[in-house]
């Protein structure tokens, strides 16, 4: 059976970790060389590293910071972040990252997927949708959760992937950082409308809402999180055995 | 010294640091002055089978590996790389690959159930299917990385592991000294590079 998958996400700016990270016997805790290292041994299935530079000095030391992971973490690396131009996916696949997210670039250019998927294949490509309800529709935000599109998701969604998108991370923005759990219905939208790998990202606050997304939602491949793994709040060990003993196919 | 075949085809660099992580040296090329001065080879690829193939021929590297193999040199195929060691691939048309191992590359929609996602990505375990010096320092059940809409049919006695995905897919194959990992061994974590260590403690020609 294939396993569940969980995603620690790592936000990172000037060449360090955002968010704060609060483990014991880690020394450098801001470095994302050493917190990817920590999450591989702990048995994090896949590292999502996340730009949020704006300067050329900061993307230049994320490009070193990552091929610098990709020298010692041995699972696969999903790089998201300031991806406008097919360049960027060369620029991020060469240190070594295994998939790029995109997000406000295929919003301003969908035609990126497109030729994205055509060069490197429907495989690298992930779409990762910031979605937001608005008077009961499912909306498409852009530029981090602060603009609306307008656009409906779902059909968003189903775009892309006719497009070659290859696997989609939903961002619910209705439930990230409320930590009352993944937001199912959003979720079971998105899981009816493609075939391609879904990871549910936004509201997870602690093992059973882990539990509870892949229970109620079996079409659901993997759960993506940040800062409750950066802060201990749910350690990935305890969760894999978790999910292992509630019969949900995990690597443990 | 291990040769990463170098044909243009997908990203090398994680399966370079892979070797570095463990202290053997390797190189990619495509100089058949280095790739015959090699005691291993690897077999690397992503991407579409005829395309690799037709690479493959272009730039020569399909007689290097192919005598290479003859010569008894440890030969490792990974993902598209495995599957170019076959006799033919039905992926849009009919293709001829390098004829090292007998079967056939088929479409995984043709044997698992309706409803299953394609391509399989994730984390899957191996069910070990014979003894192969390969497997030296895994076990049953260990979970390697998948990505693949393809699997290797009618591989006969090769077979050397499975994986279920709503049907048994060929995940490793073993003739000799020609070797194929359907799986990402690269991004395997512990047990992936545990298998490339037991690829680099193969027997070599003398």
């Amino acid at each position: 059976m294939i396993t569940k998958r969980i995603i620690p996400c790592l936000d990172v700016k000037n060449g360090r970790v955002v968010k704060g990270v609060n483990f014991e016997g880690l020394g450098d805790v801001a470095s994302p060389v050493a917190l990817a290292e920590y999450y591989s041994r702990c048995g994090a299935d896949e590292l999502v590293f996340y730009d949020i530079t704006a300067s050329a000095e900061g993307r230049a030391l994320f490009t070193d910071i990552l091929c610098e992971t990709a020298r010692r973490v041995f699972i696969p690396l999903t790089v998201g972040g300031g991806i406008n131009t097919v360049d960027d996916f060369d620029r991020v696949l060469k240190c070594g990252a295994d998939k790029v997210s995109v997000n406000s670039g295929a919003i301003r250019d969908p035609a990126l997927v497109e030729a994205a998927a055509k060069r490197y294949g429907d495989q690298c490509v992930v779409l990762s949708v910031d979605i937001k309800r608005v008077d009961g529709a499912f909306r498409v935000f852009a530029k981090g959760g602060r603009e609306n599109t307008g656009m409906e998701a779902i059909g968003w969604i189903k775009r892309c992937v006719a497009m070659g998108a290859g696997e989609i991370v939903v961002n619910s923005i209705d439930t990230d950082g409320v930590k009352q759990g993944f937001d199912l219905e959003m979720l079971a939208a998105v899981c009816q409308a493609v075939s391609v790998p879904v990871i549910a990202s936004g509201g997870a606050g602690r093992i059973e809402d882990f539990i509870t997304l892949f229970q109620t939602l079996p079409q659901v491949d993997a759960g993506l999180a940040a800062s409750i793994f950066h802060f201990g709040e749910v350690a990935i060990r305890d969760l894999k055995a978790a999910m292992a003993a509630a019969g949900i196919p995990a690597r443990l | 010294m291990i040769a990463i075949i170098d044909y243009g085809v997908g990203n090398l660099f994680s399966l370079q640091s892979s070797f570095a992580a463990l202290g053997v040296q390797a190189v990619a090329t495509r100089d058949a002055a280095v790739i015959r001065s090699a005691d291993r080879l690897i077999l690397p690829g992503v991407g579409a089978f005829a395309d690799a193939a037709e690479k493959l021929r272009a730039t020569g590297m399909d007689t290097l590996v192919c005598d290479a193999a003859a010569a008894g040199k440890p030969l490792l195929g990974i993902c598209l790389g495995m599957q170019l060691l076959f006799d033919t691939s039905y992926e849009y048309g009919v293709h001829k690959g390098l004829g090292l191992l007998r079967g056939s590359i088929r479409p995984i929609a043709d044997v698992i159930p309706a409803g299953l996602k394609i391509p399989q990505i994730g984390w899957n375990a191996l069910q070990i299917q014979k003894e192969t010096p390969l497997f030296k320092y895994i076990s049953n059940g260990d979970h390697v990385y998948f990505v693949h809409s393809y699997y290797a049919a009618d591989c006969g006695d090769a077979l050397a592991a499975t994986v279920e995905y709503g049907a048994p897919l060929t995940a490793a194959v073993a003739d000799g000294n020609v070797f194929g990992c359907q799986f990402h061994p690269e991004k395997s974590g512990d047990v992936g590079l545990s298998i490339l260590r037991a690829f680099c403690e193969t027997e070599v020609p003398a």
